[in-house]
C-alpha cells in the first residue's frame, strides 16, 4: 500500500470515543430494531452529521418499518416514506422542490437544506436501481444511503442481489444440491461512481467515526452522494447480537467489506492494514448463514475478496493524482 | 382580456400549468401526451416558468418525485397516458393518503396489449379507486380551463388531495382549436403561491408515511374517504366561481336536451359533443333523445347524476372501456348501482364503443339510442358487452 496516502482509520483512532460525537440525537430512541442492529445504530451516527436542516426520505423497509409505528416516531427531522423502490425518486422531488422554493424566496434561501435518502440493500439493489440510477444521473443534490444488511430481512431473509455468495437465506437456501446464494453480491458502491456521483463511500458503523466523517462530507458537497453502509444484521445472519461491531470489524479488516470513499472520482481506502487483509475465514465463522459452506466456495470467495481489493488499491494510485 | 386564440391543446393545457405557476414538473414523454410536457419544458428553458422541470427515467419516478416535491410544499404538475399511468399506479394511492394536491394531465389513450397509442379509457378507469379527485373535459377549452381549476380544487386546506383531468389523446391532444387564453394578468390572485400546512419543514420537523398498524389503517382509510367526499363541496364552488368571473361554466353532470328525454345517452369526454349531432338528427325525426355528460367521476356525483336521469326511460351508458368479465364497463355498473334505490328509476343498458382510436361515427350514436329503444320494448340486453362498431 502506498506510504504517502493518509489513511482516515488508524489504529490511535480505531475506537469509538463518546465526547467526539454530537450529543443531538435526530434519530432518537424508542424504536424496534432487533438486538444488535447495526443498521440502527448506523442511523444514529449517520444524524450525528447533520444538523437540523436535515429532509430524509425512506425507502419501505426496516428501517422504516421500526422507527414510524405511527403514532410514534423515532424522526426528530422532517421524515417522508412512500414506497419501496422509489426513495431516490422522492428525494429528487424534494430537492427540486426545496431550490425552486429557495430561488422563488418562499423558503428561505439561507439555509443549507440536506435532503438524504435511506433505502436497505433490497430497496437500493434491486427494486429501487432504476430510481437510484435516475437520481444520480440528474445530478440531485442529496445523499443517498444504503443500509446493507444483505437480504431482505424485514420480510423475512429473502436473498437480494447484494446477498453475498454462498449465504443461505430463505429463498437462496442452503441445501443437498446448493450451497446457497450463487453469486457474487452486486457492488452498488461501483455503480454510483459510473454515475459520476461527486461523492461515494461504503462504511460501517463499528468505524463510527469515519462514517461520520463520511456523511459529513456526502451532505456537505453540492451535487449527488452515495454511501454504502454495511449493516450486520444478527436475526437475518445468525449472528449473536453482543457481537455485530465486532463483525463489522472483521468484515472490514477481511476486505470483505472494503471501506474506501471516491471523492470526485478519486479513491482513498479508509482503513490502515499494515499487515494486510485477515482471511475470509475470520469473517465467515459465527455465522449460520455461512456454516455450511464447502472449502470450494470459501476459496471462491476469498479469491474474490483479495482481487476486489487489489483492484481497489490500484484505483488508489491510479487516481492519486486527480 | 381573454384573447381568443387557434392553439393546440396540448399547449393549452401546458400553459395553464405555466399560468399557475407550478413549482415543479416531473414527467416522462408518453404519446399522446408528449406535446406537453415539450411545452413546459420549453417554457423552462427560455425563462418563461420558473420551475424545476426533472427529466425523469420512468412514470414511477415521475410521481414519486411530485410527491416528494409536493410534500415539501411545491406546487406540482406532471402529465401521462396509458402505460404511463399504469406504471404510476402504486404511488397513485400515495398521493392522497399523504394528502399532496399533485395536478395530473391524463390524455386519455388505450392500454397495452396489443399496444395502442389511441384513444379510450381503459387508463383512467383502471385507477378508479386509487383516490384521485378524477374530472373530464369534452373539448380543449375545458381542458385548459379544468386544469387551472384543478389546482384551485386540489390544495384547498379542505381539500388537499390530487386531481386529475381527462381528456381524449389525439382527438384533443393533436387538435388545434379556438380557444380563449386568459392573458396572465386576468389571473393574478386567481392562484396564489401554495402554502402547505403539512410539509417537509426543518423548522416543524413532522413524520409523514408512517405505519399504519391495524389500530389505525382503518381510521387512516375512513380519513381519506371522508375528504375526497367533502371535497365535493369545494370543487362545486370552485366551478362556481370560474363561471362567475371568467363566464364559462361548468357543473359536475352536463345536459344535452336531456330534460325531456325518454332516452339518455350517458358519455364521458370529447364523445359528448359529437352525440349531440346525433341527438339533433333523431330530434328532428320527433324522437326524445338527450345525453348527460358525467363530468365529474370522482367524487362519484350521486344525487346530480340521479336527478338528472330519473325522469328519463331509459339510460344508454357508453364505456370507453371493457371491464372483462364483469359488466360491459366500469361507467354501466357504477350507474346502474346509483340509481338502484331510486323508487322511480329508468331502465339501463351499456354498450362499449370507440376502443383503441376506433372512430364512432354518427350512425354508431343513432345505433346507440336504437339499442335503448329495443331494450325499453324488449326488457332484454342484447348482449352482456354491446360493442358498437365492431367489425363482424
Amino acid at each position: 500500500m502506498s506510504a504517502e496516502v493518509k489513511r482516515p482509520i488508524e489504529s490511535a483512532l480505531n475506537v469509538f470515543a463518546y465526547r467526539l460525537v454530537e450529543k443531538e440525537e435526530f434519530f432518537t430512541r424508542g424504536h424496534r430494531a432487533c438486538q444488535g442492529c447495526a443498521a440502527a445504530l448506523g442511523l444514529r451516527h449517520i444524524f450525528k452529521a447533520v444538523d437540523k436542516d436535515t429532509i430524509v426520505i425512506n425507502a419501505t423497509g426496516c428501517m422504516e418499518i421500526v422507527s414510524s409505528p405511527y403514532p410514534f416516531t423515532s424522526w426528530a427531522l422532517p421524515w417522508l416514506h412512500v414506497a419501496f423502490e422509489n426513495a431516490a425518486a422522492v428525494a429528487s422531488g424534494v430537492e427540486a422542490a426545496v431550490k425552486a422554493l429557495q430561488r422563488k424566496g418562499r423558503l428561505d434561501p439561507s439555509k443549507k437544506i440536506k435532503v438524504i435518502a435511506l433505502g436497505g440493500d433490497g430497496g437500493t439493489a434491486d427494486i429501487g436501481l432504476q430510481a437510484l440510477s435516475g437520481a444520480l444521473i440528474r445530478r440531485h443534490n442529496f445523499t443517498y444511503i444504503c443500509y446493507d444488511n444483505e437480504a431482505y430481512m424485514n420480510t423475512g431473509v429473502q436473498g437480494s442481489s447484494a446477498t453475498p455468495l454462498g449465504a443461505s437465506t430463505t429463498t437462496t437456501p442452503a441445501g443437498k444440491v446448493s450451497f446457497g446464494q450463487g453469486y457474487w453480491k452486486k457492488n452498488l458502491a461501483e455503480i454510483a461512481v459510473a454515475h459520476k456521483a461527486d461523492y461515494v463511500a461504503t462504511a460501517c458503523p463499528s468505524y463510527p467515526l469515519d462514517l461520520i466523517r463520511k456523511v459529513k462530507r456526502a451532505t456537505e458537497i453540492e451535487g449527488p452522494a452515495y454511501i454504502h453502509m454495511f449493516a450486520v444484521c444478527p436475526t437475518g445472519w445468525g449472528t449473536d447480537p453482543a457481537y455485530s461491531v465486532r463483525l463489522g470489524r472483521l468484515a472490514a479488516e477481511t476486505g470483505v467489506f472494503p471501506l474506501y470513499e471516491v471523492d470526485h472520482g478519486k479513491y482513498r481506502l479508509s482503513l490502515d492494514l499494515p499487515q494486510g487483509l485477515r482471511p475470509v475465514t475470520d469473517y465467515l465463522k459465527g455465522q449460520r448463514r455461512f456454516r455450511h459452506l464447502p472449502q470450494e466456495v470459501i476459496d471462491e470467495f476469498q479469491e474474490m475478496v483479495t482481487r476486489e481489493y487489489e483492484r481497489l488499491k490500484k484505483m488508489e494510485r491510479l487516481t492519486q493524482e486527480l | 382580456m381573454a384573447k381568443r386564440v387557434g392553439m393546440e391543446v396540448s399547449i393549452a393545457i401546458a400553459e395553464a400549468a405555466r399560468q399557475a405557476n407550478v413549482d415543479v414538473v416531473s414527467a416522462y414523454p408518453i404519446t399522446p401526451q408528449t406535446h406537453i410536457v415539450e411545452h413546459l419544458a420549453s417554457l423552462v428553458a427560455d425563462g418563461e416558468l420558473d420551475a424545476e422541470y426533472i427529466t425523469v427515467e420512468s412514470e414511477h419516478t415521475a410521481m414519486s418525485a411530485c410527491v416528494g416535491a409536493a410534500a415539501a410544499g411545491a406546487r406540482v404538475f406532471t402529465s401521462t397516458s396509458s402505460q404511463g399511468l399504469a406504471l404510476m399506479h402504486e404511488i397513485l394511492y400515495l398521493a392522497p393518503s399523504l394528502r399532496t394536491p399533485v395536478v395530473m394531465a391524463l390524455a386519455n389513450r388505450a392500454l397495452s396489449g396489443p399496444i395502442s397509442i389511441w384513444n379510450d379509457h381503459s387508463d383512467v378507469m383502471g385507477q378508479r379507486d386509487t383516490g384521485w379527485i378524477s374530472i373530464f373535459a369534452n373539448n380543449g377549452q375545458e381542458a385548459y380551463d379544468l386544469t387551472l381549476m384543478a389546482f384551485k380544487i386540489g390544495e384547498h386546506p379542505d381539500v388537499l388531495l390530487p386531481v386529475m383531468v381527462n381528456f381524449d389523446g389525439f382527438i384533443l391532444t393533436h387538435v388545434i382549436e379556438p380557444l380563449y387564453m386568459f392573458e396572465d394578468e386576468e389571473l393574478e390572485g386567481y392562484l396564489p403561491p401554495f402554502e402547505y400546512k403539512y410539509k417537509l419543514d426543518t423548522d416543524n420537523p413532522m413524520t409523514l408515511g408512517p405505519v399504519g398498524l391495524p389500530d389505525v389503517y382503518t381510521e387512516a382509510k375512513k380519513q381519506q374517504d371522508v375528504a375526497i367526499r367533502n371535497s365535493r363541496k369545494v370543487i362545486d364552488e370552485v366551478l362556481k366561481e370560474f363561471g362567475e368571473n371568467f363566464g364559462r361554466k361548468y357543473n359536475p353532470i352536463e345536459h344535452y336536451k336531456s330534460d325531456d328525454a325518454d332516452i339518455i345517452l350517458l358519455t364521458q369526454g370529447s364523445v359528448t359533443e359529437a352525440a349531440e349531432v346525433a341527438v339533433d338528427a333523431l330530434r328532428e325525426q320527433g324522437k326524445k333523445v338527450g345525453i348527460v355528460e358525467l363530468r365529474l367521476w370522482r367524487p362519484f356525483p350521486f344525487q346530480d347524476l340521479i336527478d338528472a336521469l330519473v325522469n328519463a326511460k331509459c339510460v344508454v351508458v357508453l364505456d370507453r372501456c371493457i371491464s372483462f368479465g364483469g359488466q360491459a364497463g366500469p361507467v354501466l355498473s357504477e350507474v346502474r348501482s346509483a340509481l338502484y334505490h331510486e323508487p322511480k328509476r329508468p331502465m339501463v343498458v351499456g354498450c362499449v364503443a370507440g376502443l383503441g382510436g376506433r372512430d364512432i361515427s354518427l350512425e354508431n350514436y343513432i345505433e346507440m339510442f336504437e339499442i335503448g329503444e329495443n331494450f325499453l320494448k324488449t326488457g332484454k340486453e342484447p348482449e352482456i358487452v354491446k360493442i358498437v362498431g365492431l367489425r363482424e
